[in-house]
């Protein structure tokens, strides 16, 4: 009877972890220099973006929603970004401003969502053509920010032991996830998040307040999209009406990959980490490797995904988490 | 505790094209358990749900202590002191336990929840019922009893003082029940209202003060449970309302003889119905009475293989066969109209004349697509034949009236030209004129030398057009009534014999 | 007689049912949707209904609306065929990338033209066979399942050409799809069969009866006696196959397999163009005409932002207005409003 101790609430963030940690291992066992801080710390930094649109995703897929609009939203920002410096504009001001553009963004399409009863794939689908439409109208070519700003905060970091630094995107992408855990996990709106993702007839009836709660995860999602936009934009130095194309598929592996139920209610924001390293990692073999070639990178995640969805689908059945099957 | 009355006024609820509820009183006493009862769609649901605020109503008035309340949401009835624990466990099976019992009030330090805290209150809650589980585990994976006990946990806040169940009791054992039980005597002792729905009667007598009973929307009958013996409660729940019951009495009653052509013995499954025996002839109609959770449509769709049966043998025309699935029991022509029109029988999207043809196309398969010539003519004969009341046969039929829909799903089996054929509450939930036009047509239809199993709560129907009554208790075949002997009274006694 | 306020304040709206006279015939509103994009072309540039021919082929604006949409008109039957038994099928793209590699590599290997057809083809059926084994045997939500072989199936299409474009010269491929039939180009020719094969399938036999049927109720079907695993999982195979045809088209347009760009997206545009046909994403109704109108919409809107001057920039932007404008007036409430009025004026 020991073995039952473990709450079946932490079986997938469980499997991801572990799956991380033997990726991770093989590649160390592989090649010499994997198991190092230089490249650990690299992981975090490059995707870095993609992880804090992972944990805006976290949010609305554990409501039970989807947002397809991720991936336009970062590259809408980092062009507006581009635009608004070569306005002269400072860099965390114009951030700022479009922070909360994604947020309001964001809450308009939970308010649609839920008051016209419009399924959140096509809704966010629209949204997505509206935002890469946005980018096109700013520009048609990559822009640079010149902003000496852009320039340190890529430059900035701190030296961990060995060679290693963790970088300030690396850092701002820990404090999204560290607000996010708080977010999920410390408050009301958290929980309702839960509640409404494992039962939205139930929620109501306990009296959580759905509107208001859709509007918010939505707008959390619009927040932290636009905030990997930012994060993209420093990075790169530069806005791109092509950036991030597809950027929602990977945020939308990463939460899966991360234990989340894509039916929503059960998994954890600290999983969507997990999650979107996993991903990194395998491109960090691969790129290792040499002889292996990018292709293999999608094969082995939608392998991944086909195992990870496979097999939360039997841990729902036996523990009856989900009283109505999707 | 304060305790407090509560009364409901001359509520009245309209649904489109259904009177719900029709100017219905009632008044819950502090220090009672008040029984509240009746069929599938007498109107407790809706009534419930009005009184806690998850339905609005059309007309009316709620009364605490005299003093009109508006219930406009749940929080709402819950501010003033009204509980309640819905029929399928209204909590979310994904979530702890804890945060089960605390959403929406979890404790908070510097407006971040205290999950400590919480599970604290959560421990606390459920001591008051002697409830002790890891409040940190998920719902889902305790038992639908313990599930029950973190309902009613809920419910029951500090200021409550009206708590309703409805049907606390349909999943537990009798262990549980009692456990159960003796928490609600408690909760009385304490000086609460306790409204309980049940379709246990034996159940009602050991624990409530005061019944109610509804039948279509409307009181029927109250008072204190000593002075309804269980006899005059089952008729007054199963009603007196067909008029033409002098017109009652098959013609056919000498005509089912010959062969069995679908003959069923110690059919059953685990936990869903007892094993039972039936036979059915051409010409017969055999009447499935019982009161609801008696086994009615648990023993219609094992016959139609909709669901699993663990034992038992099914010959039909003499010679054994297997119906594991509804497409089998279909290729021997059996026809089934399920009781829930809207979730197990209509496409509400598809037109009258498609929903018609479903079952024929169903049997000819993909291929052999009926022509539009004939499925034309096939829509509108039926739509003649039974009185279909639509514009044309194109029509959404999710746009018709429930007795138009009843009569597209009869239409549907009908053209299949089955040899057997199981309603399962065929007169459900439409109005009058159409009901007597159904139970019209199940007497023709017997008359033409089809076989019918017919599972109603309307017992004057079972009485009006069965050849002969299987009655139903438990979950377990009781008796079986035939020939002249087919009373109302009977068959009341029957299903209130101890 | 009793009229709700807000019914009567909602009731001049698009729904058809609001109007019985257009009730009979869906077709009307996409239909005067693309009507009025092609009038305003009509202002735009003159000479836009134009068709010449040169040389034994049309040409004009009309036909480039047809040759430009053929591909997604094919890939958005299929669709229309799944999301009518309440099912989608994300991993269309992806199907289209694996069978332009499937077909490149099976033409450099030395394989006989139609041989190389059908090969593809069956490749495609696959696919379509996988996702209907997830969704109608392991019971995975439709998103969820065609998402796996939408995100590993452009990289099992870049590990058949082994990452490069390859490319490839075939008569016979090029006349599927560069070629014409008498007048008319051949792939338009091509789509118009798709279309016909889908409408026969759906509507003179009855599979499309069955697929309605468990689109409109799952439960309610195998009640009837439906074998909705059946169902499910052939609606997922035409989905493949037109995925697949619709592959050959792309691949032997660009002469060559581009894993990595053919049919990028194209999972999104045919879902569109199903829902600005009219069908419910809930399932139910399989529109095949109307779904053949809103990819001549989508088509059209870019066409004409190519004749009027604008840039194309702004191409993706009025696509997202003229979404958004439909799901606002498919949205349930106002559907409610309208049939609420509609059932007070009854009794």
């Amino acid at each position: 009877m020991g073995e039952e101790d473990m709450n079946e609430r932490y079986m997938p963030l469980a499997a991801t972890i572990v799956v991380f940690l033997a990726i991770y291992a093989f590649g160390a066992a592989a090649y010499n220099n994997f198991l190092s801080t230089l490249v650990f710390g690299d992981l975090l930094t490059d995707n870095a973006f993609v992880i804090i649109a992972a944990i805006g995703a976290t949010f609305v897929i554990l409501s039970g929603g989807i947002d397809l609009s991720v991936g336009s939203m970062i590259g809408f920002v980092s062009v507006a970004m581009a635009a608004l410096d070569a306005q002269g504009w400072h860099p965390l001001l114009s951030a700022l401003l479009l922070v909360s553009f994604g947020a309001v963004f964001g809450g308009a399409m939970g308010a649609l969502i839920d008051a016209c009863d419009i399924q959140p794939f096509i809704l966010t689908l629209a949204a997505m053509f509206l935002l890469r439409g946005l980018c096109f109208v700013i520009t048609l070519d990559s822009l640079p920010i010149n902003h000496p700003f852009v320039a340190a905060f890529s430059d900035w970091r701190i030296p961990l032991p060995g060679d290693g630094r963790l970088s300030a995107s690396a850092l701002l992408m820990l404090a999204a996830l560290a607000a996010g855990i708080v977010l999920a996990h410390f408050t009301r709106f958290g929980a309702n998040v839960y509640a409404i993702g494992g039962d939205r007839n139930s929620a109501r009836l306990m009296g959580a307040p759905i509107r208001r709660t859709m509007i918010q995860v939505y707008g959390l999602g619009g927040f932290y999209g636009a905030l990997a936009g930012v994060a993209y934009a420093f990075y790169t130095g530069s806005g791109y009406p092509l950036a991030a194309v597809g950027v929602e598929l990977d945020a939308i592996a990463a939460v899966v990959l991360g234990g989340t139920l894509l039916t929503g209610g059960v998994g954890y924001v600290a999983g969507t980490l997990f999650g979107g390293l996993i991903q990194g990692t395998i491109q960090t073999l691969i790129t290792f490797d040499g002889r292996l070639t990018s292709w293999w990178t999608k094969i082995v995640i939608g392998a991944l995904l086909f195992f990870f969805i496979t097999a939360q689908r039997s841990i729902m059945r036996s523990t009856a988490l989900m009283r109505h099957p999707a | 505790m304060q305790t407090a009355k509560v009364e409901l006024i001359g509520i009245s609820k309209n649904f489109p094209g259904v009177v719900a509820l029709d100017n219905v009183d009632i008044a819950f006493q502090p220090g009672e358990v008040h029984a509240l009862l009746g069929e599938n769609g007498a109107g407790k649901s809706t009534l419930i749900k009005i009184m806690t605020g998850a339905l609005s109503r059309d007309a009316g008035a709620v009364l605490i202590n005299g003093k009109p309340v508006e219930l406009d949401s749940p929080a709402a009835a819950q501010a003033v002191g009204i509980g309640a624990v819905y029929q399928e466990v209204n909590l979310i099976p994904s979530l702890s336990v804890a945060a089960n019992l605390t959403l929406e009030r979890q404790p908070r330090r510097f407006g971040f929840i205290s999950w400590r805290k919480a599970a604290e209150d959560a421990r606390v809650a459920l001591k008051r019922l002697d409830v002790s589980i890891d409040v940190e585990r998920p719902l889902g994976s305790y038992s639908l009893a313990i599930q029950h006990l973190v309902a009613i946990a809920r419910a029951l806040r500090e200021d409550t003082q009206v708590l309703v169940l409805d049907e606390p009791t349909a999943s537990l054992d009798a262990r549980e029940v009692e456990r159960l039980f003796a928490i609600l005597r408690d909760l009385k002792a304490r000086g609460l209202a306790i409204v309980f729905i049940t379709h246990f009667l034996d159940q009602v007598y050991q624990i409530a003060d005061r019944i109610t009973v509804l039948r279509n929307g409307r009181r029927v009958g109250a008072g204190p449970t000593s002075a309804l013996p269980q006899v005059e409660l089952v008729s007054l729940m199963l009603g007196h309302e067909l008029q033409a019951v002098e017109e009652r009495r098959p013609p056919a009653e000498a005509k089912a003889e010959g062969e069995p052509v679908l003959s069923v013995k110690e059919l059953g499954a685990k936990r869903v119905m007892a094993p039972f025996d039936l036979e059915l002839r051409a010409g017969d109609v055999l009447g499935l009475a019982g009161l609801l959770g008696s086994g009615r449509t648990e023993t219609a769709k094992l016959v139609f293989g909709a669901s699993a049966a663990d034992s038992g043998a099914i010959r039909v025309d003499g010679k054994p066969v297997s119906i594991r699935s509804p497409r089998q029991a279909i290729r021997l022509g059996i026809g089934f109209c399920p009781e829930d029109r809207k979730r197990e029988g209509l496409m509400l999207e598809l037109t009258v004349r498609e929903n018609i043809i479903l079952a024929l196309q169903t049997k000819r398969g993909w291929l052999r697509l009926l022509s539009a010539a004939e499925q034309e003519k096939i829509a509108s004969d039926m739509i003649r034949a039974l009185g279909i009341a639509t514009p044309d046969a194109d029509k959404p039929v999710g746009q018709l009236s429930g007795g138009n829909q009843q009569k597209v799903i009869l239409a549907r089996w009908l053209v299949s030209n089955p040899r057997v054929l199981i309603l399962d509450e065929p007169t459900r939930g439409i109005d009058v004129g159409a009901h007597a036009e159904i139970v019209a047509l199940i007497r023709r239809l017997c008359a033409e030398g089809m076989a019918l199993l017919v599972a109603s709560s309307e017992l004057d129907e079972i009485v009006a057009f069965s050849t002969r009554v299987a009655v139903l208790r438990d979950r377990r075949k009781v008796a079986e009534i035939s020939g002249a002997k087919i009373e109302r009274d009977d068959i009341v006694q029957a299903i209130a014999a101890p | 007689m009793r009229l709700d306020p807000p019914a009567a304040l909602q009731a001049p709206t698009r729904r058809p049912a609001a109007a019985p006279k257009f009730s009979e015939w869906r077709a009307f509103w996409p239909l005067l949707a693309l009507a009025l994009i092609l009038l305003v072309d009509a202002f735009i540039s003159p000479g836009f209904f134009t068709i010449r021919l040169v040389e034994g082929r049309l040409y004009g604006s009309l036909i480039d609306i047809l040759y430009r949409g053929a591909p997604t008109a094919v890939v958005a039957l299929g669709m229309a065929v799944v999301i009518g038994a309440r099912g989608i099928d994300l991993s269309v793209g992806a199907v289209i990338a694996i069978a332009g590699a499937v077909m490149t590599e099976l033409i450099h290997a030395g394989m006989s033209a139609p041989a190389v057809l059908l090969a593809t083809l069956l490749v495609s059926l696959i696919c379509g066979l996988w996702n209907g084994a997830l969704v109608a045997l392991l019971d995975i939500q439709p998103i969820i399942a065609t998402l796996i072989l939408m995100v590993a199936g452009r990289g099992v299409a870049q590990m058949i050409d082994a990452g490069t474009i390859v490319t490839f010269r075939s008569d016979f491929f090029s006349a599927i799809s560069t070629g014409r039939l008498g007048p008319a180009p051949s792939r338009i020719v091509v789509a118009a069969a798709v279309y016909a094969l889908t409408w026969a399938a759906m509507r003179r036999t009855a599979l499309g009866l069955f697929v309605e049927s468990v689109g409109a109720n799952a439960e309610a079907s195998r009640l009837t006696g439906i074998d909705a695993k059946f169902v499910t999982i052939s609606t997922y195979l035409i989905s493949g196959v037109a995925a697949g045809i619709a592959g050959v088209l792309i691949t032997s347009d660009i002469r060559g397999s581009d894993a990595n760009n053919a049919g990028l997206w194209m999972e999104l545009d045919a879902i569109l163009a199903v829902v600005l046909g009219g069908a419910s994403l809930n399932g139910g109704r399989v529109y095949i005409f109307n779904t053949l109108i809103g990819v001549l919409i989508i088509q059209s809107l870019t066409t004409s932002i190519l004749v009027s001057g604008l840039p194309p920039e702004y191409n993706l932007i009025v696509k997202a207005i003229v979404v958004f404008l439909c799901l606002l007036l498919q949205a349930r409430p106002v559907r409610q409003a309208v049939s609420g009025m509609i059932w007070a004026k009854r009794t």
